[in-house]
C-alpha cells in the first residue's frame, strides 16, 4: 500500500516546524510505528535525519508513544495507543497528516517528541498514598469489597501517554489528574489524604494546562477507556473536603 | 584460569535465620548522618524505583537516571501476569520452604540457597506494601486478595491486577518515588542514559551520563552506584521487551571490572505471537497465565498444518504438552514448553505465516475454557490480553485458537553480585533484572516482579546501608580528575560511532543481522560448532559495524540513531560473551540446552559433577578473551534431583 505522509518537523522547541512529505509503500501487517521505522531507516541511508518520535514498549502499556494522526490523537483506532494501531486501519487513506501532541504545557523537544515532564510534577504533587516502606500492615487486615477494588482498578488503568491534553480544546489535563484521584481515593488505604484532589488540581493549573469545560473529547480518545465519571468523582471529593 | 574462589558473603547457619542474622550483622548509619552520603539509582522500573524511594525515605541523597521520558514507562510495566507470594491464603498448604523449593528447582538448582530462600521470605512483605500503596490488587467477593496459579507451580500464590500486574506495581513504585521527590530526597533526571562508570581505583564513584535532549556528557559523583537497568534480551534483535531495553550501563561495568555472570540463561517464553514479517520491530508477550485456561496444540499430520483450526477434527489434534506432561499439562515451566513447542515446529506441523520456510506457531486454545467457564469467567480473567492479541493479529480468540510461538523474553544472567547485591566492584550494586541473582538457568513465572521489588525495597536498603557505614562520605571535588577521564573516554567513543569511516549501513540493519545469529545459535537449542561458527560471524560483524555504521544528525542534540548505535554496539560484545559462556557448559540446565546434552526423549541432561557453578567472566581487555571465575553451588537444604514435570 503506497502512502502520501506529511510529517511535522520540528529542530527543537524554539524552531519553526512545519510538514514534511514522503511517500511510503508499507504492508497492512505492519504496525504504523514499523511503517515509520522504515521511512526513518531510508533516510538514514539517504544521509538525512530521521524523524524523532517517542516510542518503547509497542505493545500499548507503556505511555510512551503518542501521535496525532489525521486529527485524532493515537489515531483513528479507537482505545488503543498509536504502536497498536496497523496499516490495515488506514487501507482507505492515502494521505495521513503525522503531528505531535500540541499543548502548551508538552512543549515540543524534537519534531514529534514532547516534554510531558508536567505530568511526573503533577503526581509528586500528591498522587501517592504516603506509606513509607516497612510500615504497611499485612495485606488482608483492610478487606475491600470488589466493587471498589474493581472501580479503583479501571481508573489506575491510566498510562500517562497525555492524549486526553492532546485533543481538549482546553488542553487540560483534568482527565489524567482525576484517574489518579479516583484510583487512590476511592480506596480505603488513600481516603486519609482529603487535600489529593484540591493538590493536583493546583499543580495542573501552575503548569500551564487549562482547565475542564465538559467536551468529554478526553474519553473519546483515552486509549484506556478511562471515563469522565473519574471527574465527577473528583469534583465530589474536592467541594467535600473544604 | 584462576584458582581464585568467588566469595558470595552468603551467611552461614540454618536457612530460615540466615537473612535475620545478616540484617543484624549489617552495620546502619544513624538518622542524622544519611543525608550526608550520596547514592545514585540508575534506572528507575521496579527495583530502581523502589530502591530509590526506600532509600530516600530513609534519609540518603539519592539521584536516580532515566532513558526514558519517566520512570513510569519503564519496562516493569509490562509484566502482566502476577507476583508470587508465600501467603498462603488459600490454605493450599503453601509456604516460605515450598516457594523457596519451586523457585531453586525451577531454575534447575543453579541458583544459590541463601538468596532465594531470602527471596521467598520477603515475598509477604512486598504484598503487604503494595497493597498500603494503593495497588488495586485482584479481590474475591468477600473482600480479600485473590490468587491463581501460575507457571510450574501446583498451588495458587500468585498475586495479580487482571494482566496489568507489573503496571500497577510500577506505578505504586514510581508513586513513593514521586513523594520523595517533592521531600526533596530524590533527585531525579529522565532523558539520561550512563555512559560509563567513574572509578577511583578499585571503588565506583560516580557515572558519567548523556543528556539525551541536548547531547551534554555530565559527571555525577556518590558514594556507592547502584544499576537496576534492566536485561539484555535486546541482543537478540527480536525480543518482548521494550525497544530501549539495553544492556550499555552493565556492559561498560562489566569492562570497568565487574564480573558478568551466566550471559548464556536467556529465557525463551513460550506464549508469545509469532512473528507476521520481516521488517517487524518486536514481539508480544501473551501472559503465561493464559495457559491455566487454554490448551495448547498442534496438528497431528504435517499435511494439515495448511488447514484452518476449525477445520482439523479433534481427534487430528495433538495436545502435545498434555500428552508429554501429563500430571503439569500445560502449565510445565517455560523451558520445558518453549522446547516442546519448537520441536513440534521443527517436525513441520507448526501453524501461521511461513518465515524463512518454516512455519513458527501452535494453538493455544481456550474454546474448552469458554464452554466450561463460560465468555464472561474468560473474559474477567482475560479480556485485556485477548484484546492485545486481536488488535496485532485481526484474529479473535474468542473464536479462533490463538497462535504462539516462543520468543526471547527474560535474562537470567547478568552482574554476578554476592548476598549483598554487590557486585565484584566495590560499591557497585546491581537490582532486579540486571543481576544475576536467584533465578539460576531458568525463571518461573511471576518471580520477576517479586525479586525486583525484594531487592529493591529490603534488601539493597539493608546493604547499601552497611556499605555506607563503612566509609565516610566522599569529597566529590577529590574526583574532578576522574570524572573528567571518564567524560573523555564516553566522548571519545560517541566521536569514534559518529565517524566511522565508510559509514553505509543503519545500526538497526546490523542489530537484525546480530539478533538472527544469536537465536539461531544460542537461542532454544545450542551446540558446539553453531556456537563456534556464531563467534566468528560476530566477530565479523562487530568489525564491520565499527567500519560502517551510519549515524546522521549531530551529537549535541536530541539523536535517537546515536543511542541505538551505542546501544548496538555493547550488544555486539556482550553476544560473543553469550556464546562463550553457552560453550564452556557443557550440559544442559533450564533454559541451556546443548543439543550434545540431552535425554533421548528431548530433556535436559544436567550435569551436577562438573557445572553446578555460576560462571562469571571478567573482562580481560579482550572481548574475545574473557577470565571464568567460577562459585560453586552448595546444596545444604536441598538435594537437586532432576526436574521431572510428567
Amino acid at each position: 500500500m503506497i502512502f502520501k505522509l506529511n510529517i511535522w518537523r520540528q529542530n527543537g522547541p524554539d524552531a519553526e516546524g512545519f510538514f514534511e512529505a514522503h511517500e511510503v509503500d508499507a504492508s497492512e501487517d505492519s504496525s504504523f510505528l514499523e511503517m515509520l521505522d522504515a521511512l526513518n531507516e531510508n533516510l538514514i541511508l539517504a544521509g538525512k535525519e530521521p524523524v524523532a518520535f517517542d516510542f518503547d514498549c509497542r505493545e500499548g502499556i507503556c505511555g510512551s508513544c503518542n501521535l496525532v494522526i489525521n486529527g485524532t490523537p493515537h489515531g483513528k483506532h479507537r482505545a488503543t495507543t498509536t504502536c497498536q494501531q496497523y496499516m490495515r486501519d488506514y487501507k482507505n487513506d492515502k494521505e495521513l497528516w503525522v503531528e505531535p501532541w500540541r499543548a502548551t504545557a508538552f512543549p515540543v523537544i524534537k519534531d514529534l517528541i514532547v516534554d510531558r515532564t508536567a505530568f511526573d510534577r503533577i503526581i509528586q504533587s500528591g498522587g501517592y498514598i504516603p506509606v513509607r516502606t516497612g510500615s504497611a500492615c499485612e495485606a488482608n487486615t483492610l478487606p475491600v469489597e470488589k466493587e471498589v477494588a474493581d472501580k479503583a482498578f479501571d481508573a489506575a488503568t491510566c498510562i500517562g501517554c497525555g492524549a486526553c491534553v492532546a485533543v481538549c480544546p482546553n488542553a487540560s489535563a483534568t482527565l489524567f489528574v482525576a484517574a489518579k484521584v479516583a484510583h487512590l481515593s476511592t480506596l480505603p488505604q488513600g481516603q486519609l489524604d482529603k487535600e489529593r484532589p484540591a493538590k493536583l488540581l493546583k499543580a495542573m493549573e501552575e503548569e500551564g494546562f487549562g482547565s475542564c469545560s465538559n467536551y468529554r473529547e478526553c474519553e473519546r480518545v483515552c486509549p484506556k477507556e478511562i471515563k469522565v465519571t473519574n471527574i465527577t468523582k473528583m469534583n465530589r471529593l474536592l467541594y467535600r473536603a473544604g | 584460569m584462576s584458582e581464585f574462589e568467588l566469595d558470595s558473603h552468603a551467611p552461614k547457619g540454618p536457612l530460615q535465620d540466615r537473612w535475620k542474622q545478616h540484617k543484624f550483622n549489617s552495620r546502619v548509619v544513624s538518622p542524622a548522618n544519611r543525608k550526608k552520603y550520596t547514592v545514585i539509582v540508575v534506572g528507575t522500573g521496579l527495583a530502581g524505583a523502589s530502591a530509590a524511594a526506600s532509600l530516600g525515605e530513609m534519609g540518603y541523597n539519592v539521584k536516580t537516571f532515566c532513558f526514558q521520558d519517566s520512570p513510569r514507562r519503564a519496562h516493569s510495566i509490562a509484566a502482566q501476569g502476577g507476583i508470587n507470594a508465600a501467603k498462603n491464603y488459600q490454605n493450599d498448604g503453601d509456604s516460605v520452604w515450598r516457594l523457596f523449593y519451586d523457585t531453586i528447582k525451577g531454575g534447575d538448582f543453579r541458583a544459590r540457597e541463601s538468596n532465594v530462600f531470602r527471596l521467598a521470605e520477603l515475598s509477604t512483605s512486598i504484598i503487604d506494601q503494595a497493597v498500603a500503596q494503593g495497588v488495586p490488587f485482584a479481590r474475591e467477593y468477600s473482600g480479600y486478595l485473590a490468587n491463581r496459579s501460575f507457571g510450574g507451580a501446583q498451588v495458587s500464590r500468585t498475586f495479580y491486577a487482571r494482566g496489568q500486574t507489573g503496571q500497577q506495581l510500577l506505578l505504586g513504585a514510581y508513586q513513593s518515588m514521586s513523594r520523595q521527590i517533592t521531600a526533596g530526597s530524590v533527585t531525579h533526571r529522565s532523558r539520561c542514559e550512563m555512559q560509563d562508570l567513574i572509578m577511583d581505583g578499585d571503588r565506583a564513584i560516580g557515572i558519567v551520563t548523556r543528556d539525551l535532549v541536548t547531547g551534554e556528557l555530565e559527571s555525577h559523583l556518590a558514594d556507592c552506584v547502584v544499576l537496576c537497568t534492566g536485561g539484555y534480551s535486546n541482543a537478540f534483535y527480536l525480543s518482548t521487551n521494550a525497544k530501549g531495553c539495553n544492556a550499555s550501563a552493565i556492559w561498560r561495568a562489566h569492562k570497568k571490572g565487574a564480573l558478568f555472570a551466566n550471559p548464556c540463561f536467556t529465557q525463551i517464553h513460550p506464549t508469545c505471537i509469532p512473528q507476521q514479517g520481516e521488517l517487524q520491530s518486536k514481539l508480544t508477550l501473551m501472559s503465561e497465565s493464559l495457559r491455566n485456561d487454554g490448551r495448547v496444540w498442534a496438528p497431528k499430520n504435517k499435511a494439515d498444518a495448511d488447514k484452518r483450526p476449525e477445520e482439523i477434527a479433534e481427534d487430528e489434534r495433538d495436545y502435545f504438552l498434555e500428552r508429554m506432561y501429563p500430571s503439569f499439562g500445560n502449565l510445565v515451566p517455560r523451558d520445558i514448553a518453549s522446547r516442546a513447542v519448537k520441536q513440534v515446529c521443527d517436525e513441520g506441523r507448526g501453524v501461521g505465516a511461513e518465515i524463512d520456510g518454516q512455519k513458527l506457531g501452535v494453538y493455544l486454545d481456550f474454546a474448552d475454557a469458554i464452554r466450561n467457564q463460560g465468555l464472561e469467567a474468560i473474559r474477567e480473567k482475560y479480556g485485556n490480553l485477548f484484546q492485545m492479541y486481536q488488535r496485532i493479529t485481526a484474529e479473535d480468540p474468542y473464536q479462533t485458537p490463538m497462535r504462539i510461538y516462543p520468543a526471547v523474553h527474560y535474562t537470567m544472567g547478568g552482574l554476578w553480585v554476592d548476598y549483598n547485591l554487590m557486585t565484584s566492584i566495590d560499591g557497585l550494586f546491581a537490582g532486579g533484572e540486571a543481576n544475576f541473582s536467584d533465578h539460576g538457568s531458568n525463571r518461573l513465572g511471576a518471580s520477576a516482579l517479586m525479586q525486583g521489588l525484594a531487592d529493591g525495597y529490603f534488601i539493597l536498603p539493608t546493604t547499601v546501608s552497611d556499605y555506607l557505614a563503612r566509609h565516610k562520605p566522599i569529597k566529590a571535588d577529590q574526583y574532578q580528575a576522574q570524572a573528567s577521564a571518564a567524560i573523555e573516554e564516553a566522548q571519545s567513543r560517541i566521536t569514534r560511532l559518529m565517524n566511522a569511516p565508510d559509514a553505509s549501513v543503519t545500526a538497526d540493519d546490523f542489530h537484525r543481522q546480530l539478533g538472527q545469529i544469536l537465536w539461531d545459535a544460542c537461542g532454544m537449542a545450542r551446540e558446539k560448532h553453531s556456537l563456534l561458527a556464531a563467534i566468528d560471524k560476530i566477530k565479523a560483524l562487530r568489525d564491520e559495524f565499527w567500519q560502517k555504521v551510519k549515524i546522521t544528525g549531530e551529537a549535541e542534540q536530541l539523536n535517537q540513531t546515536l543511542e541505538r548505535a551505542g546501544r548496538v554496539a555493547d550488544f555486539f560484545e556482550l553476544a560473543e560473551l553469550m556464546c562463550l559462556d553457552a560453550l564452556d557448559r557443557e550440559e544442559s540446565c533450564g533454559c541451556h540446552a546443548r543439543e550434545e546434552h540431552l535425554t533421548d526423549d528431548g530433556e535436559a541432561r544436567r550435569n551436577d559433577m562438573d557445572y553446578s557453578y555460576v560462571a562469571a567472566w571478567q573482562y580481560s581487555g579482550d572481548t574475545s578473551q574473557p577470565v571464568l571465575f567460577r562459585e560453586y553451588l552448595h546444596f545444604d537444604f536441598v538435594r537437586p534431583s532432576i526436574r521431572n514435570y510428567q
